[in-house]
C-alpha cells in the first residue's frame, strides 16, 4: 500500500461499519501492526528547543498546513519544512522556540490545532450545505 | 502591554494580494505572531470560528462549488490535495486474463478496465478494508485475499452472428451479438459478506455504464477476472475520486476614479458580462466627487459581480484606465470546485477530505508519543 495510507482503526470514515465478528478484530490489530512501523525520527542535532523531525511519507499536503500551525504559535521562533529530495516521499520538520516551550510540545499543540481547525470547517460546511439543500428544495 | 491592533484599511490591504499589469504582489500571508511588531496573530479556535464561513454555490453529486472564507491557503490547499490523492475509492487493480482472442492486447484491456470508475454502496465501502500487496523480498508478507478486500468482476463476452440481421445491414452492432464491449457487460460476484452490503442499486456496477472497453467480431471472445481493491489516487489516478478539484480565489476589482460615459462602455468590455454594471451619475455623485461634475445623466462604471471575473488584466492595457482601477484577489475567500467520478457525493468528498487531514494528525500524535517513551 503507498506510504501515505491512513489507519481507520480509531475515526471510521463516514458512516460507521456494523459490529464485527471475531476476524475483523483480527485484522484491526494487523492495521495497528502495519502503522507501527513508521514513526516520526529526530535528525541529529536536536536540542530541546531545536529539533527537525522527518515524517516519512508526508509531502506538501501535512507539510505546509503544519507549518502553517505550528507558526501560529507565539512560543515558536522558526518553523519550516522542506522535502529534501522529490523521489523520497521524507517531509523534514524544523522547529525552533523560545525558551518557554520544547521543539516537540511546539509540534504536538501544532497537530492539536490542525484537528481542531478540522472538527470547525467540517461543522461549517455541513451547516452551509445543509441550509443551501434546504433552501434549494424549496425554490 | 495590549496588542496593537490595525487600522481597519491595513487589514483591507493584507487581505488582498495585489494583481498588476506584469506581476502579482502582496502574496505570502503575514497573520503570524512576531510578523507585525505589537500585534497578536497567536492561534485562537474562537477567532477561527467567528471568521470562518462557506458559502455554497452549487450541490450536485458530480459537481459542487463553495467558498471557504477566513482559512489560510496552506490549509485549503492540503483540503484539496487530499481530495485529489488521498481519499480512497475502489477500482479494478489485477485483471486475470483467461482467454482473449479480440484485437486489443490483454495489458491495455488491462489498462482500461482499471480505469473504470466503479461505484457501490457507501456503506460497503466504507467497510471494506486495504488490501496489502506482498513485497519483492516476501511473497508471503501481503494480506489475504477475502470479502472485505477484494471485490470480484467478470467479463465474459463472444461475439456471434446475428442470424436475424438483413443481409445488408452494414451496422455491427447489429450484425453481429455483442460486437461492442461497455463496461454494463462486467459482471459483479459477490462473495461472503459483500452479499449484504452490496445489494440492489448497492451493487458495485460502474458509473457510467456506456464505456466502451472493447469491439469484437464473430469468434472472438473475451474472458475475464477482475479483482477490484481499495486504494488512493497518490498510487495511481484510476483510484482519485473526483475528475478536478480546484479553487480559485475571490477576485477583487476596484474603481479608484470614475470611469464615465464612452470608457466605461470600454471599461465594461473589458470584463466578462454581468462583472461591470453601468449606472447613470446622479446629482449625488457630482457633489461628493469632482470628478463627476457636469457629467450629470451619464453612465459611470460600477463594479457589480466580481465572482464571475477571470482577472484577465485586460482593463490594465488600456491608457485611459491608468489610475483608475485596481485588480486583486482576497487571500482567504477560497472559491472551490470539486468534481466527482461519481462514486461519492461531491460535497461528501470534501467532508471526506477534512476527515483524512484529522486522522492523519492523530496519527502522527500518536507517533510522537511513541516517540517521547
Amino acid at each position: 500500500m503507498p506510504s501515505s495510507v491512513h489507519s481507520q482503526d480509531n475515526d471510521q470514515s463516514m458512516v460507521d461499519a456494523q459490529p464485527q465478528h471475531q476476524e475483523q478484530v483480527e485484522q484491526e490489530e494487523e492495521d495497528v501492526t502495519e502503522l507501527e512501523e513508521k514513526r516520526i525520527v529526530v535528525l541529529p542535532g536536536a536540542s530541546e528547543t531545536a529539533a527537525s523531525f522527518q515524517f516519512e511519507g508526508e509531502g506538501h499536503t501535512l507539510g505546509n498546513a503544519l507549518r502553517y500551525a505550528i507558526m501560529k504559535n507565539p512560543d515558536v521562533e522558526f518553523c519550516g519544512y522542506t522535502i529534501p529530495h522529490p523521489s523520497e516521499s521524507k517531509m523534514n520538520l524544523r522547529i525552533q522556540t523560545y525558551d518557554t516551550t520544547t521543539a516537540v510540545e511546539a509540534l504536538e499543540k501544532g497537530l492539536d490545532t490542525l484537528m481542531d481547525l478540522c472538527d470547525v470547517v467540517t461543522d461549517k460546511f455541513t451547516t452551509a450545505r445543509d441550509g443551501f439543500n434546504a433552501s434549494q428544495m424549496e425554490s | 502591554m495590549a496588542p496593537l491592533v490595525p487600522s481597519h484599511e491595513e487589514l483591507e490591504r493584507r487581505r488582498i494580494v495585489d494583481i498588476n499589469a506584469e506581476t502579482v504582489s502582496n502574496i505570502p500571508s503575514t497573520d503570524f505572531p512576531g510578523h507585525w511588531p505589537g500585534e497578536s496573530h497567536a492561534w485562537s479556535l474562537e477567532k477561527f470560528r467567528d471568521g470562518f464561513r462557506v458559502e455554497f454555490h452549487q450541490n450536485k453529486q458530480f459537481e459542487a462549488s463553495f467558498s471557504l472564507i477566513g482559512l489560510d491557503a496552506s490549509i485549503a490547499n492540503a483540503f484539496r490535495r487530499i481530495v485529489m490523492a488521498e481519499v480512497p475509492t475502489l477500482a479494478i487493480e489485477t485483471v486475470y486474463v483467461h482467454n482473449n482472442t479480440s484485437v486489443i492486447q490483454d495489458e491495455v484491456l488491462a489498462q482500461r478496465l482499471g480505469l473504470i470508475p466503479f461505484k457501490g454502496s457507501v456503506e460497503g465501502l466504507n467497510w471494506m478494508r486495504w488490501y496489502k500487496k506482498p513485497t519483492d523480498d516476501d511473497p508471503d508478507s501481503g494480506s489475504n485475499l477475502s470479502d472485505f478486500n477484494t471485490v470480484v468482476l467478470r467479463l465474459d463476452v463472444e461475439c456471434t452472428k446475428n442470424p436475424n440481421a438483413s443481409r445488408d445491414e452494414q451496422d455491427p452492432r447489429k450484425l453481429y451479438k455483442n460486437a461492442h464491449v461497455y463496461a454494463k457487460d462486467i459482471v459483479f460476484h459477490p462473495v461472503g459478506r459483500q452479499e449484504q452490503f452490496f445489494t440492489g442499486d448497492g451493487a458495485i456496477q460502474p458509473v457510467n455504464p456506456d464505456i466502451l472497453v472493447a469491439k469484437l467480431r464473430p469468434g472472438q471472445k473475451i474472458e475475464i477476472e477482475m479483482h477490484c481493491l481499495k486504494g488512493i489516487g497518490a498510487d495511481h489516478a484510476k483510484f482519485s475520486p473526483v475528475a478536478t478539484a480546484s479553487y480559485r480565489l475571490m477576485p477583487e476589482i476596484k474603481i479608484l476614479r470614475p470611469i464615465i460615459g464612452e470608457d466605461a462602455k470600454k471599461f465594461a468590455k473589458c470584463f466578462p458580462k454581468g462583472v461591470i454594471a453601468l449606472e447613470p451619475v446622479t446629482a449625488e455623485d457630482e457633489r461628493q466627487h469632482s470628478d463627476y461634475q457636469s457629467h450629470s445623466g451619464e453612465l459611470k462604471a460600477v463594479v457589480s459581480d466580481p465572482f464571475n471575473d477571470t482577472v484577465s488584466r485586460e482593463c490594465l492595457r488600456h491608457e485611459e484606465f491608468q489610475g483608475k482601477v485596481k485588480l486583486g484577489r482576497l487571500r482567504d475567500h477560497f472559491i472551490f470546485n470539486i468534481e466527482s467520478t461519481g462514486q461519492f457525493d461531491s460535497d461528501v468528498l470534501f467532508l471526506e477530505s477534512v476527515k483524512v487531514l484529522k486522522l492523519k494528525c492523530g496519527r502522527w500524535k500518536r507517533g510522537l508519543t511513541d516517540l517521547m517513551r
